[in-house]
């Protein structure tokens, strides 16, 4: 086990967030504040509470979702794609450590960030909608599993992407609206029943779900199935990972 | 097969791209320890291949290579924690500063964190007063240099040098000359690829010519320069001749055409200098005089091209 190796990537990647401390936290940070500002305070004063939460309080775990999302998927790929762009990537194949060591410092220091993220979120959350968190290890345990997984995810786009524009078509083309649509501002239930059908068929759901979930004590699916959703997600993405470092794709000729 | 003091030893490696090119050809070739290594070829000749498969960056279609003893497929760790290497790219991690990117280098291969040994080999470099810079902010030298820091943070004992003084000025070109005799002395075994032939010269102990992914000679330098190298010898005469006068007869002994200069020339090993007073001798016995007299050792260079020339239909 290269234990330096795995040290030295994981605080390079790290470094080069705090870097760019600021961009890194403000920009999600924001954004799910004007989220809390438009529909929390203004529209959600005007709406019926969802299952005895009121909507502000409704839409925090959704939102804390949306930006673990799209974060864990932009660093992971963002971390593993600069070095292939700049050609860097060379020491990191010429060095003598496995992939499951690489893997283990770039998915570790982007799953890092994405939990601080998700934990200053929260926090930025409370000063908006007063709410408690009925299964706070629940809600750990999503926060962690959500932000390897999707940490991943983003790992393997870094290695599919040739180009700046793949890199970034994903989370604003994919990410997003999936996340918009997989329950973050409404509950499933509130769907026409034709559109909860279609809705089942969105990963997404069932994260949002399971961390809504842990928060609250309802949801809509159960808390089993979420967990199992994004355990067979994380499986998958360790599969394809798996395979690209035997075939050496994307990354050596 | 594996002779002792091979500290590389490749054999049969072959490699064919995915466009079907074939880049490699079945190349034998054994590096000796402690030596300073020159591969010469012209573009595209397979030296950075050879050097990608070596440090793990090109998956070889065909054959093996053990690098200080590990074999670099079935114990990859072993063989590439004792290999560093400087590419031909000048890939660089911008916006890092020389000092984070070098200490990120040695942890990536294994080694604990030394901060005296960086200090030393930023110091060896002239690098020490650019340690808090980005990397980005320096010169095309500078950042060459940086590679080359990077590639001696772990304390490889085998280092690939691609090209290192592509587009390096002669002041940079002598100090990297002499950073590379300094780590010989201090062990490690150098290859290194070059287009600048003088380089060779100057530096190696032996020389490989690759050309079309085939290793069309390898030589002690000074033997290729003895056996391959000649001795001109260039006489400027007073006065034409209209032929080589009888009593200087020499096969090797050519007229020019204007008859205002006659050339010698002599061959491999032959003591030029001593040829040449020779020669001069035999032309004040015969009475010929001569305003001039010019001796000129043929260079790697000429070698190398008349190599490739001869190869070249
Ligand atoms: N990734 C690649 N895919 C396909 N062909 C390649 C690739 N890399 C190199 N080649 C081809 O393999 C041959 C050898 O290339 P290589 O880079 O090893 O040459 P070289 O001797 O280092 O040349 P130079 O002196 O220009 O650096 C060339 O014909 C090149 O076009
Ligand atoms: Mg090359």
């Amino acid at each position: 086990m290269n234990i330096h190796a795995i040290r030295a990537i994981y605080t390079f990647e790290l470094g080069r967030t705090l870097r760019t401390l600021f961009q890194s936290l403000a920009s999600p940070v924001i954004s799910t504040s004007l989220y809390f500002i438009v529909f929390g305070s203004a529209i959600g004063s005007r709406m019926h509470t969802i299952g005895g939460v009121s909507y502000g309080a409704f839409i925090v775990p959704g939102l804390i979702m949306l930006a673990l999302l799209t974060e864990s998927t932009a660093n992971a790929s963002f971390g593993i794609y600069l070095p292939r762009f700049t050609g860097t990537v060379y020491e990191l194949l010429s060095a003598p450590i496995s992939a499951v060591e690489a893997l283990t410092g770039y998915v570790g220091a982007a799953a890092t960030k994405s939990v601080v993220l998700g934990l200053i979120i929260a926090c930025t959350a409370r000063l908006f909608v007063p709410y408690g968190i009925v299964h706070p290890v629940w809600a750990a345990g999503f926060l962690i599993l959500t932000s390897i997984t999707f940490s991943l995810f983003g790992f393997i786009l870094g290695l599919w992407a040739d180009g700046f524009e793949k890199l970034q078509v994903v989370p604003v083309m994919i990410i997003t609206p999936l996340t918009f649509l997989g329950g973050t501002f409404y509950s499933v239930s509130m769907l026409p029943p034709a559109w909860q059908t279609v809705t089942l068929f969105n990963p997404i759901v069932y994260l949002v779900s399971g961390f809504r979930w842990a928060f609250y004590g309802q949801a809509d699916v159960g808390v089993g199935f979420s967990l199992g959703m994004i355990v067979l997600f994380m499986a998958l993405c360790v599969a394809i990972i798996t395979w690209v470092f035997k075939t050496g794709w994307r990354l050596r000729t | 097969m594996t002779s002792s003091d091979a500290i590389v030893a490749i054999t049969g490696l072959d490699k064919t791209y995915k466009g079907g090119h074939r880049a490699l050809k079945s190349v034998d070739l054994e590096i000796r320890r402690g030596e300073i290594f020159a591969l010469l070829g012209p573009n595209g000749a397979g030296k950075t291949t050879l050097i990608g498969i070596v440090c793990g960056l090109v998956r070889p279609t065909g054959g093996t290579v053990i690098a200080d003893g590990h074999d670099i497929a079935r114990d990859y760790r072993a063989a590439r924690a004792k290999i560093g290497l400087v590419p031909q790219e000048l890939s660089t991690d911008m916006f890092e500063t020389v000092w984070h990117s070098v200490n990120y280098s040695r942890g990536l291969f294994g080694k604990p964190r030394d901060h005296a040994h960086v200090e030393r080999v930023l110091r060896d470099l002239s690098l020490w007063d650019k340690r808090d810079s980005k990397i980005g902010a320096l010169s095309g030298g500078m950042k060459r240099r940086v590679l080359i820091a990077k590639a001696l943070s772990h304390e490889p004992t085998i280092l690939f040098l691609d090209e290192p003084t592509a587009g390096v000025d002669v002041e940079l070109r002598r100090d990297m000359w002499e950073m590379v005799r300094k780590l010989r002395q201090q062990g490690v075994t150098i290859i290194l690829t070059t287009h600048y032939i003088e380089e060779a010269e100057e530096m190696a102990d032996r020389i490989g010519v690759i050309d079309g992914g085939e290793i069309i000679l390898i030589e002690e330098k000074h033997a290729l320069m003895a056996k391959l190298g000649r001795t001109k010898v260039t006489v400027g005469l007073t006065a034409p001749l209209a032929s080589i006068p009888s009593s200087l007869t020499d096969e090797n002994l050519a007229l020019s055409d204007d008859g205002d200069t006659l050339v010698l020339t002599v061959a491999g090993a032959e003591d030029g200098a001593r040829a040449a007073a020779e020669l001069v001798k035999r032309l004040t016995m015969a009475g010929i005089d001569f305003v001039s007299v010019d001796t000129t050792r043929s260079t790697l260079e000429d070698i190398f091209v008349d190599l490739v020339e001869k190869k070249r239909p």
